[in-house]
């Protein structure tokens, strides 16, 4: 069974929501969409206030290379644009929508039948998916067209989905691949011809038997779709660390992933890809899992993109009374929620209920230099060495040591007996080498 | 036995010549140019190396003031004494700067901004500002965890556990800087001294809506511009609900610290008022203004 060499730690796996077919959410009375859903730019809004709005009508247009515009996820009457705390209490600009009927454009398919034939050649593929605003739904929400447009200098061989779903308690890409199994290989055939490749490879975690049954029959339907079972281990749904699991190349540091060939979308993103091609439908709603060890019922919906959290906390039965932090993603790198007015974003996977026991830092100990860190590092770095060097603000050893090479994946943080914040002083000097390795005058 | 000493010394003293020569040489072939006056301004500077000039130390400052001139630099630790000595070894002239302070632009205290979340991570400003908008309602506002203190060289800026808040030692400020670009928030700015060290500043950098700032905090500025129309001398304009005095036009009236209703307009280093005069801030009826959204 492949995995990626070096490094890696594990968790205990705690799908406990992966039983829990996907559900709809109702609509809310007022949504919030974001302008800042993905990586880059944010989406500069092209309606005003009074306007009427569709489901999936266009209401902000991307504002450079790396943006994405951002479409309506209800229909009504843009009620002001103004700025929206985000769930860490960070304000950006948002449309406030309010929520009248449920009226969609007429341009897309809202059937349920399976769209198997792709009539859209390669270039007309990547500027629908651009159109519809699809971002890598895996976590950095980086727009999914600017991957399908490599540099020249890259050749790209084959196409990596995302199954892995490495992080505890997310089930939301399990569920997609049990219910939307043929979804996601025609997005993966889509693909494949939007890059010209004819290698599509779906990397699964072992712990997800039956989506791997489900897979592998379908499989031999789509030419050139590859279903490999990984060992499990986290970070395999980081890029970098998948690439090396599925197709053994390491990403050069500083370079592309696409400099290895392989081009790696999430599961997510490869059925929102199937959605924008064959059905024309924008990117407006995500897939989201609402579970935590303390919480009655486990859930996993489909939002709207702009309903408040609370909303949904509400209406999965509130807010559980032994959580103590509640988290947006998974437990290794997702963000903890402060602000529960805050609407989704097209990324948002999950609404994660821990309690005190769980999350309680226990009280830092000197570094007796085991050595655990630099084993857990997937990254080939040494997180110890880094933490020393970051909290004597040694900019020009960090850099020499690769601090901008880390993936902020938290093995270190969660293998070190000491209870060192390794991760937070990393981050912070990865941001500092970062900028002024940025400043620095281009040769 | 003499034959051995007198050839040692005779050795020696024979290797130690031809050194001296090759030394000579060398010395003479790569002599490195240096202006003397180098050294004499770095002796004049108070050797603090905090970069508060913009320069990489005192050195560093002491070769651009020979090389480019007194133009653009001023070295803050020494303030306007120091810069005239400089000035005079130069055989330049220089104008007289008004001496500067770091002033803390936040005023909320624990009574006053309510913590909303707990944060138990690594306890640098940077890391919580990195991760979100800080453990109260406020995300503008000082977070409390000292990363200011850390960065000052002479001792000068201290958190109060009190208050949270970092409090400026004004004898020991000697206004390089160093705690303004470690700030994350950009709370701590410098401002002119002021005669007698009199100052009146908006002590908040709160840019929310009224109603959204005084729910986060009671000594938010909620921008509703009474400051900037009492002002006679046009020092104040209100942004982004957010008021700022310009310490280049503020001529110390004071009318703006009366009329503030959250009490954000803070003045040091005046004498006490009369009693009539001063009816307390907090005491004032808050008037939230309904302003419509951007």
């Amino acid at each position: 069974m492949r995995t990626f060499r070096m490094g890696g730690v594990h968790p205990a796996d705690k799908k406990i929501s992966k039983d829990a077919a996907i559900e709809r959410l109702p609509l809310p009375k007022t949504v919030y969409i974001s302008m800042g859903q993905h990586l880059g730019a944010p989406a500069e809004p092209c309606v005003a206030v009074g306007d009427k709005v569709k489901v999936g009508q266009l209401i902000a247009n991307p504002t450079g290379f790396v943006s994405a515009p951002v479409h309506s996820s209800v229909s009504g009457t843009v009620k002001s644009i103004e700025m929206v705390k985000d769930l860490a209490g960070r304000a950006g600009k948002a449309v406030v929508i309010d929520v009248e009927g449920d009226e969609w454009m007429e341009d897309i398919d809202r059937s349920q039948d399976i769209v198997r034939e792709i009539k859209l050649d390669k270039k007309e593929i990547v500027d629908r998916i651009k159109a519809c605003g699809v971002v890598g739904l895996g976590g950095a929400t980086f727009p999914t067209n600017v991957k399908l447009s490599p540099p020249p200098t890259a050749t790209p061989t084959c196409v990596i989905i995302n199954g892995a779903e490495c992080e505890p308690y997310l089930t939301s890409d399990y569920r997609v691949m049990m219910e939307m199994p043929e979804q996601v290989l025609i997005g993966g055939t889509i693909l494949m011809k939007a890059l010209g490749v004819d290698k599509c490879y779906i990397g699964i975690e072992e712990n997800k038997p039956e989506a791997i049954k489900k897979l592998k029959a379908l499989a031999p339907q789509y030419k050139g779709v590859e279903i490999v079972t990984l060992k499990k281990k986290y970070p395999q749904g980081g890029e970098k660390q998948l690439i090396d699991a599925v197709i053994g190349k390491k990403v050069p540091s500083m370079g592309l992933p696409v400099d290895t060939g392989a081009v790696v979308q999430n599961v997510g993103t490869a059925f929102a890809v199937y959605e924008a091609v064959q059905k024309n439908k924008p990117l407006f709603e995500g897939i989201m899992t609402v579970t935590g060890d303390c919480l009655e019922h486990q859930r996993n919906f489909i939002h709207r993109v702009g309903t408040p959290l609370s909303f949904i906390m509400e209406y999965s039965g509130g807010v559980p009374e032994k959580a103590s932090k509640l988290i947006s993603g998974g437990p290794m790198m997702g963000k903890a929620i402060v602000n529960v007015d805050a609407p989704t974003l097209k990324g948002t996977s999950s609404i994660l209920y821990l309690t005190e026991e769980q999350t309680k830092r226990k009280a830092e100990s000197n570094c007796i230099r085991c050595g655990k860190c630099v084993s857990a590092c997937p990254m080939g770095l040494e997180p110890y060495l880094l933490n020393k060097l970051g909290r004597a603000s040694r900019m020009d050893e960090l850099e020499e040591h690769h601090v901008y090479d880390c993936i902020e994946c938290g093995c270190c943080s969660f293998t070190c007996p000491a209870f060192i914040p390794l991760l937070d002083t990393i981050r912070q000097s990865k941001a500092a080498v970062m900028k002024i390795m940025k400043s620095r005058p281009k040769k | 036995m003499n034959t051995t000493i007198i050839f040692t010394i005779a050795t020696l003293a024979i290797l130690g010549l031809l050194l001296a020569i090759v030394l000579y040489i060398v010395a003479q072939k790569f002599k490195v140019e240096e202006d003397p006056r180098i050294d004499t301004v770095e002796s004049l500077l108070p050797g603090a190396n905090c970069g508060g000039c913009g320069k990489a130390g005192c050195r560093a400052f002491a070769e651009s003031a020979v090389k480019e001139g007194l133009g653009s630099i001023h070295c803050p630790v020494g303030g306007n004494p120091v810069m005239q000595k400089i000035a005079e070894a130069l055989g330049q002239t220089i104008e007289a700067k008004d001496p500067q302070v770091a002033v803390v632009r936040c005023s909320g205290s624990c009574d006053k901004r309510k913590k909303t979340t707990v944060y138990d991570g690594l306890a640098t400003c940077a890391t919580i500002a990195s991760l979100y908008g800080g453990d109260t309602d406020c995300r503008f506002g000082c977070l409390g965890r000292g990363d200011c203190e850390a960065v000052c060289k002479f001792d000068a800026i201290k958190i109060n556990p009190n208050t949270g808040l970092p409090e400026v030692d004004e004898e020991k400020c000697t206004a390089c800087g160093a705690c303004v670009k470690a700030c994350p928030k950009q709370i701590i700015e410098l401002r002119n001294k002021g005669p007698k060290g009199r100052r009146v500043y908006v002590a908040c950098r709160n840019q929310d809506k009224g109603a959204v700032a005084r729910k986060a905090c009671l000594a938010a500025c909620i921008g509703c511009g009474k400051c900037a129309k009492t002002c006679p001398f046009e020092a104040i304009t209100v942004e982004n609900f957010l008021a700022y005095i310009d310490y280049t036009k503020c001529r110390m009236c004071r009318k703006c610290v009366v009329e503030c209703p959250t009490g954000a307009i803070h003045e040091v280093n005046f004498p006490p008022r009369p009693a009539v005069q001063a009816p307390k801030p907090e005491e004032k009826k808050v008037e939230i203004p309904v302003q419509k959204t951007e």
